[in-house]
């Protein structure tokens, strides 16, 4: 699965050569903020010359997803500060996806810290990799970006096939991006988590409680 | 091209913001982890929040436009490949392949 973010990572490394920033800001990005889709959008911002509150809120709407990530990411399995500190430091989308998929449930913190450190060693590597050689790819050699739609197309896949028979849950999720798109398009993904959290809300508020306490 | 200094400031604010946002809730949100609410919406958060990237990534497709054929062969491409191989970087792999392919020769922009 880590391995999926090498080509993400070279794609996202040719396109901020392409765009004229210097190589060593995708070494730079990658390691220091690690949050793949604002990443893509960041080199949009730096081009800008966007100002600093425009670029911390942009962080902020884009990355505030990651806030649901602590009700079920398992970090009491995590031991140590350090290594807490790390992991949700590197808690982005892929290795909140592969932590709490049915594979990891019975896998202990050092694996799961491990495969974080991995996962961004692929990530700033493929992204180094990506904008050194970025300067020998030609410009008209266009659609790498979709490489971060690939990734999340996998993961949502993967998701929906470990809940097999909840079927609603993921065309409840499309529902309300399909909303936030046309309502909101310059504010979906705050506007698509709000409809979702709510949505999943009333149904569970309307169910029969006693068939969660095996959720 | 933007300065060196404006470069590091924004990629440090852009850090701070993004790992306040991972570490914090885990403080705040440590008491409510037990309550069969959260348990409900923790089962069900990844495979919504995963189909909810999806659509934010291909945002910018209009059905219109003759250029989305590459996005959306492209989307084919992964779908397919992931559901005969269940192989994550083969499926990523071959998607964007197909996305470089068509959006650089038969669709240019």
């Amino acid at each position: 699965m880590g391995l999926g973010l090498v080509p993400l990572g070279l794609a996202l490394g040719v396109l901020i050569t392409h765009a004229g920033l210097p190589w060593w800001s995708a070494s730079l990005s990658t390691a220091v903020v690690y949050a793949g889709s604002f990443e893509f959008l960041l080199v949009g911002l730096l081009l800008a010359a966007a100002p600093l509150a425009t670029v911390a809120l942009t962080a902020f709407l884009v990355n505030l997803r990651h806030v649901f990530y602590a009700l079920s990411f398992p970090l009491e399995r995590v031991r140590g500060r350090l290594g807490k500190a790390y992991s949700t430091f590197a808690l982005n989308d892929e290795s909140y996806a592969l932590a709490t998929g049915a594979r990891a449930r019975d896998w202990p913190g050092e694996r799961l810290l491990w495969l974080q450190v991995f996962m961004q060693v692929y990530w700033v590597g493929g992204a180094t990799a990506g904008a050194l050689l970025g300067a020998v790819v030609p410009d008209s050699v266009t659609g790498l970006g979709f490489a971060l739609t690939a990734l999340f197309t996998v993961l949502a896949l993967d998701a929906v096939r470990e809940r097999r028979g909840d079927l609603p849950t993921p065309l409840i999720a499309l529902l309300c991006a399909l909303t936030a798109r046309l309502v909101c398009p310059g504010e979906l993904l705050p506007v698509a988590f709000g409809l979702f959290a709510a949505a999943l809300m009333i149904r569970y508020l309307t169910t029969d409680r006693r068939a969660h306490r095996d959720a | 091209m933007p300065d060196t200094r404006y470069l590091i400031l924004a990629v440090a604010v852009s850090a701070a913001v993004t790992w306040a946002l991972r570490a914090l809730p885990f403080t705040v949100l440590a008491p409510l982890r037990a309550s069969p609410v959260v348990r409900y919406l923790g089962a069900r958060m990844p495979a919504g929040v995963m189909v909810i990237l999806c659509v934010y990534c291909l945002r910018d497709l209009s059905l219109a436009d003759h250029r989305a054929v590459a996005p959306l062969a492209a989307l084919a491409v992964t779908v397919g490949l992931h559901l005969w191989r269940r192989n994550a970087l083969l499926s990523i792999l071959g998607g964007t392949a197909a996305s470089v392919l068509l959006a650089s020769t038969v669709f240019p922009g």
